[in-house]
């Protein structure tokens, strides 16, 4: 029998990734689309979209840490900084290939991450807040100073990626790198929310007391959301210093920590579509307030020399606004424009 | 290094340590209050510089008249923040309320490069007079005594007025528990304004009296990071504890400047030695010297 409607009958159904035959379609679209993207534009276009796929990585991975696990952290930017000089110092002065740099850099601000979620162990909230903007800056300062490694405020040149004779010298080649990559690690994302620990992540966040009762170990888990959450950043990092090919310090200061959680925010807190929406969103936004305001500077004129400045408050003013009047996010925003539609003109 | 040199760099530390105190409070009394987590007070203060260095310098109006004039501004931004900003988020997650007060700092930063450019500005008139002062035989700038006497003025002021004044009772009491403070007849609304109007205030004079010290520029809005250290030494609710907290890290941060440029050729450890002192603070005394304690250990 047939029913008209989308019901789930076994639990397989419910947490199916695909939830429909036409949402399988979009997707197939979507991929589609993504794979052409590099053949239709060009330029600095194609530079946003590259930089946008390289966000999202590190968007889904503060979600897992913030979004589903629930601990708060204000370092995504010194983590994400971990990964790229990982990667640099791999790559450029050790010699090694890409391929063996960007794992690696993973790894390494998985560690990193590991020992500064130490703290989450006896802190939560506020505290922890405080506790990861602390390491921000520790690690900021340890980019700058620890000049062996770093290069201190030189910074590093890094290479691109290359596959015996061939280098992945231009933008085009190099979006296929970054994308294969993000796809698979935001499949890994959503699936790893469907096995016990991501349904653990979750008991954590919503309720802790709860969770240790019903046998979740708090240490373990709490760490490793740290772990898997610094390894997104670290990847995200390193792609992001590839593509750059150069690596410093500034890169990685507070304002891309607050982009980032920014990103999740608006996005939808606990949703890997979100962290997707929020990536795309918070690339997008200053990019075309630049052309805003360099639209505006050629009128008025007085406008020009202020427009870097005029531009962070625009960005700040949109963020208030969002949480104002858009608490939860794109992904909720979504689901309420999708539950209209599947009801519609009976949406009572 | 001598006798000498330390003692220089401890009154030096507690000069600024005075202004971080000052930043400190304001950053307590909002979250005593309101359990806000203010990441603009830094913000505040560089606002109130700038008020004043107008009032002061380009509409030449007398100090005490712009000091006066900028309190009153501060106390209105204050007012449209909280009203605005603050009131819609009431009950939303910290996380949001951090990141709201974020976009604020953005805000208010953007507002002051636009309005006043990022050139370092000078107070003219300086307010207080340029002679040295010997101090235990070091030689202190008189201004530096004068700011250190005004903050802590401002620190006896208001921990008198939380003491015993009827609204700063009612601040305690709605910070204590709001929904008994509400069914005793004290307006939380009110009491929310009201903090946020006497942080601005402190953070505004404390930007004033830094302006005259140092000159200020854009990025006079970094006192507001140091509030973390300071609050989390002193603990997160406490007058007193943001008072002692400020001082500390202050003087800390001087010392451990000084010491490792003069012994481990460490340039740069001012930015970051308060931050390890914080996240030390937070692994055996997450509660502060004086904070209440109620963190539940997990």
């Amino acid at each position: 029998m047939q029913y008209c409607g989308d019901f789930r009958t076994t639990y397989e159904k419910d947490v199916k990734i695909f939830q429909t035959p036409f949402v399988k379609i979009c997707m197939g679209f979507l991929g589609v689309a993504l794979v052409a993207l590099p053949f239709l534009v060009k330029g600095e276009y194609l530079w946003i979209s590259m930089q946008i796929v390289i966000a999202v990585i590190g968007a889904v991975g503060l979600n897992i840490l913030t979004g589903f696990t629930g601990q708060i952290s204000l370092g995504q930017g010194a983590f994400l900084g971990v990964g790229a000089y990982t990667s640099a110092y791999i790559t450029a002065k050790m010699g090694l290939p890409f391929w063996v740099g960007v794992p690696a850099a993973g790894v390494v601000t998985a560690l990193a991450g590991m020992i500064f979620g130490i703290p989450s162990l006896r802190l939560k909230g506020l505290y922890l807040a405080i506790a990861t903007l602390a390491s921000q800056f520790i690690l900021e300062w340890i980019f700058l100073r620890w000049e062996p490694v770093t290069g201190g405020s030189y910074g590093i040149v890094v290479p691109r990626p290359s596959i015996g004779g061939y280098v992945f010298d231009s933008d085009r080649s190099y979006y296929f790198i970054v994308l294969v990559i993000a796809a698979a690690m935001v499949l890994f994302a959503t699936n790893l929310m469907r096995t016990r620990t991501g349904r653990a992540f979750m008991a954590v966040r919503d309720h802790y007391i709860s969770a240790e009762i019903m046998g979740i170990n708090l240490f373990k888990y709490r760490i490793l959301s740290f772990a898997v959450s610094s390894f997104y950043a670290g990847v995200a990092g390193a792609l992001y210093g590839h593509s750059l090919r150069y690596v410093s310090s500034e890169q990685f200061n507070i304002g891309v920590s607050i982009v980032y959680l920014a990103m999740i925010i608006i996005g939808g807190l606990g949703s890997i579509l979100g962290s997707i929406y929020g990536a795309v969103f918070m690339i997008l936004l200053p990019k075309l307030l630049t052309v805003v305001t360099t639209q505006l500077g050629t009128s008025f004129p007085g406008i020009a020399e202020v427009a870097i400045a005029l531009e962070q408050g625009i960005f700040g003013a949109i963020i208030i606004l969002f949480l104002i009047f858009e608490p939860d996010g794109l992904a909720h925003r979504w689901k309420m424009i999708k539950a209209y539609w599947k009801l519609y003109p009976f949406s009572y | 290094m001598t006798m000498q040199y330390l003692l220089q760099l401890v009154i030096s530390g507690l000069v600024i340590g005075s202004i971080y105190s000052a930043v400190a409070l304001g950053f307590v009394i909002i979250y005593k209050a309101t359990r806000v987590v203010n990441f603009a007070q830094g913000e505040l203060l560089m606002v109130g510089a700038y008020v004043c260095y107008a009032f002061l310098v380009q509409m030449h109006v007398p100090f005490g008249i712009a000091l006066l004039l900028t309190i009153l501004f501060s106390m209105v931004l204050a007012m449209i923040i909280e009203r605005l900003i603050l009131r819609p988020m009431i009950g939303e997650p910290i996380i949001s309320i951090i990141m709201v007060t974020i976009a604020l700092s953005l805000v208010l930063r953007s507002a002051v490069s636009v309005v006043w450019g990022t050139d370092i500005l000078v107070y003219e008139p300086k307010l207080f007079p340029q002679a040295m002062l010997m101090v235990l035989g070091v030689p202190v700038s008189l201004e530096f005594v004068w700011c250190f006497v005004l903050s802590v003025f401002l620190l006896a002021v208001f921990s008198v007025f939380f003491k015993y004044s009827k609204a700063g009772v009612a601040m305690r009491a709605t910070a204590f528990n709001q929904q008994v403070a509400q069914s005793m007849g004290i307006s939380v609304k009110y009491i929310f304004a009201l903090s946020w109007i006497i942080s601005a205030v402190v953070s505004g004079i404390g930007g004033v009296l830094i302006g005259n010290i140092n000159g200020i520029n854009n990025t006079l809005y970094h006192f507001g990071l140091k509030v973390f250290p300071a609050t989390i030494l002193g603990g997160l609710d406490s007058i007193l504890g943001a008072a002692l907290g400020g001082m500390i890290i202050g003087v800390l941060e001087n010392l451990f400047d000084g010491v490792c440029s003069t012994y481990f050729d460490l340039a740069g450890v001012k930015e970051v030695a308060p931050y390890v002192i914080l996240v030390v603070i937070l692994m055996i005394k997450p509660y502060g010297l004086f904070g209440t304690k109620e963190i539940e250990r997990v």
